[in-house]
């Protein structure tokens, strides 16, 4: 690998200050996108902030109706927690289908997030459940904060704290794993929550969106025979060698049906 | 830069870096070759070692990361001249390796896998999902599932 200045910081502020004064940096939480990605050259940051050391920025509390995570938790907790388990089942259920065990026990949600690759999971659990990004600077609603391919609200040098997910009254994800990565190639997020229901799917477009025909549908009448005469388009889908624009617009129907199914 | 760490019950210290990858560092400075580099792209989990009791891969790590943290490599689950561990002498009785490259990286998976489970005895497709993130090119997984469910067993006392 090139050579870069690494930097182990303890708080937030030290955080920001490290960010500040380097050339190009770029904030490290577990790792597991950004070493593959520096090896590969893909991103050559002069500086990597290593977020490891600051306390406090792991956990997972449940209070009432909202679980908080913390933006350095990692999978593998997420997954494990009973108070996930039992608040929001789908959402620890999603955990436990990133990547691997090595994986889970490093990646972070606040990495996950703030990197936004079009095929993580993440990204459909929050915008599913119409979560809340916690930042050093101000609160962004999920359907706000993924904005585009690897793009968030996020300004240069801000940091995640936490993300807070209002409890549904029923959830479920359902993905379509590529066999070899586990990344999602399809991966449908439907819940009722509160305010309605939410149908967000990862993995097919450049980043997170929502089908509000199926919504709709959803709502006058929540089974999966609601969405079989609603097809999504496949203009600005990903196409690649995993899978067409076309074979991910079907998959999308398939897996909503699959996660209504799941709803009970 | 200065890093310090314990592995396998031994306290170390290095310079390195900030590009050097742990298992470099493992290997190289350590001179603890079990732990292996099958793939350096984070898919193979031949590097498989215990970081603070948890799998993790050594090769998608930074030695800076360890700093401080608690390591456990294939070298540290049974002492160098006394018996073979439970899940180590199970991979041998069940034919749970062929070439052995991925091996080291499979046990640790395998310990790790008993750990998240309470050291209960694991069943087959348990084994299966929670072996996703090691790559083995040669017995077709067979040999390794029945090590690891034997193995599991072997650690509670069990047959």
């Amino acid at each position: 690998m090139y050579n870069f200045k690494y930097k182990k910081v303890s708080s937030l502020d030290e955080a920001q200050q490290a960010f500040d004064a380097a050339d190009d940096g770029t904030f490290m939480a577990g790792g597991m996108t950004l070493i593959p990605t520096m090896k590969q050259r893909l991103a050559m940051p002069s500086d990597v902030i290593d977020l490891g050391g600051i306390d406090g920025l792991s956990g997972i509390s449940v209070d009432g109706g909202t679980v908080t995570v913390g933006a350095m938790t990692c999978h593998a907790d997420v997954a494990a927690s009973e108070g996930v388990q039992k608040a929001i089942p789908a959402l620890a259920h999603l955990a436990s289908l990133i990547g691997d065990p090595q994986v889970r026990n490093r990646g972070t949600i606040g990495g996950s997030i703030a990197n936004n690759d079009p095929a993580s999971d993440y990204p459909g659990a929050l915008v599913g459940l119409s979560a809340t990004v916690h930042t050093t600077k101000k609160k962004i609603a999920a359907d706000d904060f993924f904005t585009d391919l690897f793009e968030t609200a996020l300004e240069e040098g801000e940091l995640i704290t936490k993300v807070t997910f209002p409890a549904p009254k029923i959830a479920a994800y359902r993905k379509f794993p590529n066999p070899a990565s586990r990344y999602s190639v399809v991966g449908a997020f439907v819940a009722k929550t509160k305010d309605g229901i939410r149908v967000a799917i990862t993995g097919a477009g450049p980043t997170v969106f929502r089908v509000s025909e199926m919504e709709q549908a959803l709502t006058s009448s929540f089974n999966a025979d609601a969405i079989s005469n609603i097809s999504v388009s496949a203009d600005n889908l990903n196409g690649d060698l995993h899978a067409t624009a076309e074979y991910r617009a079907h998959l999308i129907g398939v897996m909503v049906k699959r996660a209504i199914s799941d709803c009970g | 830069m200065k890093i310090s760490f314990t592995i396998n019950g031994k306290q170390e210290t290095g310079e390195v870096e900030p590009r050097t990858l742990l298992v470099e560092f493992i290997r190289y400075e350590l001179g603890l070759t079990g732990t292996h580099v099958g793939c350096d792209t984070s898919q193979c989990g031949a590097c498989t070692i215990h970081m603070n009791g948890r799998s993790v891969k050594a090769c998608t790590l930074l030695a800076a990361q360890a700093d401080g943290q608690d390591i456990t490599t294939i070298e540290g689950v049974a002492p160098a001249d006394g018996p073979l561990h439970p899940m180590q002498e199970a991979f041998r009785d069940n034919h749970g390796l062929q070439c052995g490259f991925c091996t080291p990286g499979m046990i640790m998976s395998a310990l790790a896998m008993v750990e998240r489970h309470n050291g209960e005895a694991l069943d087959e497709q348990t084994i299966r999902e929670e072996l996703e993130g090691n790559l083995c090119r040669c017995t077709g997984y067979q040999g390794i599932v029945k090590a690891i469910e034997a193995g599991s067993k072997a650690m509670q006392g069990g047959s």
